[in-house]
């Protein structure tokens, strides 16, 4: 217990990292899944084969796959995002390699956040877009008014879900010396090797907490959302 | 094909509206609309009846292109339907529609249900809409639940709730597809009535439906299908007392009799 206790800091700067590449990324493939799936249930068949066909790609890819082109295919091919170094956020910057690490887990994650949402626009009876449309909303104020607001609250256990897995999944970073949790156990089990128990036992308490506080938030919103 | 045989009922037809032009479609091998010519001028009411499969609500439906048409042209008011965006929907908005399951938006209040086309779609600023959605409302006698969500209403008293949200966009023309289909027998006639009253006010009407006595109260033109195909059309006296085609003859024999 000693060795996690004697630098608790850098213990909670690690899940703090975690949790940074987990906000970032979930926040991101919420948005870009949920643009996937308009177009995957759009009138436009050739948006809606391409967004089928990213799923395709990103879902049916190991994530371990995508973050080695992230990280060492793409600088190759002369994307290397240093230009995000020059952001500041207060007096956090993001490093080229952060940022390709959140992109990757965005790109893997977004394919499930996609097929999440379709899941929840394919609850909603056919006739309550059928009924949107025939009073003269467009496709994307049907989707906006009336489909979406009744997926959302069939939406959240499996989005959770995926959300969880991508929380948990930030931990591939740590094999690209990324130090968040998984990097920080590593390197503490490596210089505490009589405490390997003790270590394990607080990492993945750091897990389950944040896990929890996203399950917990989620069960919150679906009881706001229940429908009158 | 034009009415056959005995003079329409209304004399006072007005230009057309919709007309549909040797229409074709299929669902995979299943030729579901054969050949269809229809011209409805504005102010008729035309019931379309016929057994179940014959292609009644693909009709209706197509009207407003909810059902893609593969062959042939349909138009209203002189111009052809669009194909997909924009101009689709504004067209949609020209076109009332009622549903046999009602299809009220299950997360919106009754009023909200009314006012969100005039708003969203006509621009229309709410308070004006919400005046004239509580008109409608009383109009089919629903204005003391405005607040209320639709589950929380009997089926009839829905339906007469999307007959008003339709009619809050001014429709040039109201499609019913089978609009009592799903309603107890005591419900039927609240809807039939406000379909009545819409009638005799000179609404455009495509009612498709099994309720022969509204056929003939309120129809100018009954249009009988079968197998995708117009069979017959007629006034209602002359359909109901004189079918000409023996599919006609065979389909009234079953449903009139007991």
């Amino acid at each position: 217990m000693e060795a996690v206790f004697s630098d608790f800091d850098e213990y909670l700067k690690a899940f703090g990292l975690t949790l940074l590449l987990f906000v970032v990324s979930g926040a991101a493939s919420l948005v870009l899944g949920l643009f996937l799936a308009a177009l995957r249930v759009g009138p436009v068949s050739i948006m809606r084969r391409a967004a089928a066909l990213y799923v395709i790609m990103f879902r049916n890819t190991p994530l371990l796959m995508i973050f080695v082109f992230m990280m060492f295919a793409m600088p190759r091919l002369g994307v290397t995002f240093l230009f995000v170094e020059e952001v500041r956020i207060g007096d956090w910057n993001p490093s080229a390699f952060f940022t390709r690490a959140s992109l990757a887990l965005t790109l893997y994650t977004s394919a499930f956040v996609c097929e999440a949402f379709r899941s929840g626009i394919n609850a909603v009876p056919l006739g309550q877009a059928e009924a949107a449309r025939s009073i003269g909303l467009t496709f994307g104020q049907s989707m906006r008014l009336v489909v979406l607001p009744q997926a959302g609250r069939a939406v959240i256990p499996p989005l959770t879900s995926v959300q969880v897995a991508l929380l948990k999944n930030t931990s591939v970073a740590a094999a690209f010396g990324m130090a968040e949790a998984a990097y920080y156990m590593r390197t503490s089990l490596n210089n505490h090797a009589d405490q390997r128990p003790e270590i394990f036992l607080m990492i993945a308490i750091g897990y389950v907490v944040l896990v929890e506080l996203v399950t917990l938030s989620s069960y919150a919103l679906e009881r706001r959302w229940k429908v009158a | 094909m034009t009415a056959q045989g005995a003079e329409p009922r209304s004399t006072v037809q007005g230009e057309a509206l919709v007309v549909l032009d040797h229409v074709d479609k299929w669902f995979g091998e299943l030729h579901v609309l054969r050949d269809i010519d229809l011209t409805i001028h504005r102010g008729e009411v035309v019931v379309v009846i016929g057994p179940s499969g014959s292609g009644k609500s693909t009709l209706c439906r197509a009207i407003n292109r909810l059902e893609t048409i593969d062959k042939g042209t349909i138009s209203l008011d002189g111009e052809p339907l669009p194909q997909e965006g924009k101009a689709l929907a504004a067209l949609r908005a020209e076109v009332g529609m009622v549903f046999q399951s009602f299809n009220l938006f299950a997360h919106k209040t009754i009023l909200e249900n009314v006012m969100l086309g005039p708003v969203k779609v006509r621009k229309q600023d709410k308070a004006a809409a919400e005046q004239r959605a509580m008109e409608l409302l009383a109009r089919v006698g629903i204005e003391h639940q405005a607040q209320k969500y639709p589950a929380q209403l009997s089926g009839g008293q829905q339906q007469r709730v999307a007959i008003a949200r339709a009619l809050a966009m001014d429709p040039k023309v109201m499609l019913f597809d089978e609009p009592t289909s799903a309603l107890d027998p005591e419900m039927i006639k609240e809807v039939l009535d406000v379909m009545v009253d819409l009638a005799r006010q000179g609404m455009t009407m495509v009612v498709v439906t099994h309720e022969m006595g509204f056929a003939r109260t309120a129809a100018d033109r009954v249009v009988f299908m079968s197998d995708g195909a117009i069979v017959e059309e007629n006034t209602p006296e002359e359909f109901f007392t004189n079918p000409r085609s023996e599919r006609a003859q065979d389909f009234l024999g079953k449903i009139l009799k007991h």
